[in-house]
């Protein structure tokens, strides 16, 4: 677990590691579609084409090489829209990431510190947050509020907080007693000092990995909510969305579920190579 | 070991009352409770009927110690759109969603039991690499996705199996299997991590040397020491599993506490939304909570935890 030193020439190891190299390439390819995506589509993902609908993958019988991936059920260009898409997914998830990591890193830093009545605090705030059934109070939240980009991105990142306090709380106690710490405190450095120039920067690391599960979640839950109506609000082309309007065309065309959802699916796994590829490097373990 | 238990079980009180608390201010985030319930077309009057009848004029606290008190001897009110006691609604809806999760839960645990200790025993080999890419891609799987995908090819294609409903036992498979896949890849890491840890300790070196078979090792001394851990998770995912349960039963149309939940959220009758969010929260506290004091009683250590 103090394994935050970085092993010597991991450039070179990172190479020969496959998760890492599939992981990078999945998101960063998702990454660089995302920036580009008004650039790259081939047409206007809203735009709707009533006498076009349905019309299947250029690839597959019946298909249009006009539309590489189809049409959708109003018409409106399959892979255009996958490729929005991407774009809500991954804006979802980071952003989703930035706010939880805030909340649970600050918790957990505060109580792996101070220990004694803020730690009891923050480990109570942690069980109790564990207890609470996410997804339906997501859902309940975005039904009261009338759902919404940011409202999506906000309850996620308040409910998602939990594992970020688990490890900054774990990482910043086994720190806290370490020598080069010790020794900032007999130079005189302040509280604040150690607190954001000692112990962040050395569970940064630890806090990375969590960043990916985190991330991979929020994809996933958006993704869930956004199915069940009550995530990100249509026109917007997010994929659980995208699965939700084509479910009742799915046993006549399964292609229109199988797009979107394998592009959700290898997202995830992508972004989980690179959170499990780091937690091999760094030795992280997140098992409690 | 009662300090222990007396401990661990006021922690476990003082978190359901959080939660209770937590229950009543979710209701309370949308503003005004009455617009909401009195619904889009109301009229102003109407609105004042609804905050009349329901006792939402009423000073806040008076509200909440009601509701708390209510809450605690069980009675979470009237549902609004269903006309019924939500405690008759959640009573009769409970059985699908435990069977469901039950179902999921041995599932779950016939698949990454052998998969965990056979990925421990061969640690480092190309069956652990495997074992670990399976429960890699479990993790990405979106659940209501993989749950439309089976519908689809079992459901339809092969037609071996209903596409939605819970008439007969054959409705639980597909949303079973699903909801296993959920709990699959932290159940198989856990083992694996648990049996290796348990095969590089003494008493195995111990067992070895006294000259045991390969699998009385593996079972008697390997697995029953690693299974431990195993089962307080199995308890504890069970709980998630419960929680996570609204979007599976909304996939499949399951009548479960899910799905009660899913058709309140949508018709706006929070008292039911309200309750479910309490219940599967209050199971999940008691299923840690026996997960912990089993874990205690199994092993002395935690005691002092």
């Amino acid at each position: 677990m103090s394994g935050a030193v970085l092993p010597a020439g991991r450039g070179a190891r990172l190479l020969r590691n496959w998760t890492f190299v599939v992981g990078v390439g999945i998101v960063g390819f998702a990454a660089i579609v995302a920036i580009l995506a008004p650039w790259i589509v081939p047409y206007d993902p809203f735009a709707i084409d009533l006498d076009r609908r349905l019309v299947p993958p250029s690839f597959m019988e019946g298909g249009d090489p006009r539309n590489f991936l189809g049409t959708d059920q109003l018409g409106r260009d399959y892979f255009s829209r996958l490729i929005y898409g991407t774009r809500i997914s991954m804006v979802i998830g980071v952003l989703t990431v930035i706010t939880s990591g805030i909340i649970g890193t600050t918790l957990g830093v505060l109580g792996g510190f101070y220990g004694g009545k803020v730690d009891d605090a923050v480990v109570f705030a942690i069980t109790t947050r564990l207890s609470i059934p996410a997804v339906l109070v997501a859902l309940a939240v975005a039904a009261l509020r009338g759902s919404s980009f940011l409202l999506v991105v906000l309850v996620l990142g308040f409910l998602l907080w939990d594992r970020f306090a688990v490890v900054a709380r774990s990482t910043t106690m086994q720190i806290r007693n370490l020598d080069y710490v010790s020794a900032a405190w007999c130079a005189g450095a302040s509280r604040t000092w150690v607190l954001t120039r000692e112990v962040l920067p050395n569970i940064a690391t630890h806090l990375a990995v969590v960043a990916t599960l985190e991330m991979a979640l929020a994809i996933l839950l958006e993704a869930a909510l956004s199915f069940l109506g009550l995530g990100v609000p249509p026109p917007l082309p997010s994929w659980g969305l995208m699965i939700s309007e084509a479910k009742e065309y799915m046993f006549f065309s399964p292609w229109v579920i199988v797009i979107p959802g394998a592009a959700l699916f290898v997202l995830v796994l992508g972004v989980n190579l690179l959170g499990d590829a780091l937690r091999d490097m760094m030795g992280t373990d997140l098992s409690r | 070991m009662l300090r222990f238990f007396l401990r661990r079980f006021a922690v476990a009180v003082l978190v359901a009352l959080t939660v209770l608390t937590l229950a009543f201010m979710l209701t309370r985030l949308s503003g005004d409770l009455a617009v909401s319930i009195a619904g889009p077309n109301a009229t102003a009057e109407d609105v004042e009927t609804v905050r009349r009848v329901y006792g939402l004029d009423r000073p806040l606290t008076t509200q909440y110690f009601d509701w708390l008190g209510n809450a605690l001897r069980g009675d979470f009110g009237e549902s609004y759109f269903f006309r019924d006691r939500v405690s008759n609604l959640i009573a009769s809806r409970m059985p699908v969603t435990v069977t469901l999760g039950l179902v999921g839960l041995v599932l779950a645990l016939v698949v990454s039991l052998p998969l965990g200790i056979l990925a421990a025993v061969r640690e480092g080999s190309w069956v652990d690499r495997l074992v670990g890419l399976f429960a890699m891609i479990g993790q990405a799987m979106p659940s209501f996705w993989l749950g439309l995908m089976l519908m689809v090819v079992f459901g339809l294609q092969l037609a071996w199996l209903p596409i939605s409903g819970a008439d007969t036992w054959e409705g639980f498979v597909l949303p079973g299997v699903v909801l296993a896949f959920s709990a699959i890849p932290s159940l198989t890491r856990l083992t694996r991590s648990g049996m290796i840890e348990a095969l590089a300790s003494d008493y195995i070196r111990t067992a070895r040397a006294k000259g045991l078979t390969r699998l009385s090792i593996l079972v008697k001394h390997g697995f029953r020491n690693a299974a431990i851990p195993v089962v307080a998770i199995a308890a504890v995912q069970l709980g998630f599993m419960l929680g996570g349960s609204v979007v599976i039963e909304t996939v499949f149309a399951l009548h479960g506490v899910g799905y009660l939940a899913w058709e309140s959220i949508s018709k706006n009758d929070f008292p039911v939304v309200q309750a479910v969010v309490l219940v599967l929260a209050l199971i999940y506290i008691g299923l840690t909570l026996l997960a912990d004091l089993f874990n205690a009683v199994l092993d002395p250590r935690l005691r002092s935890a």
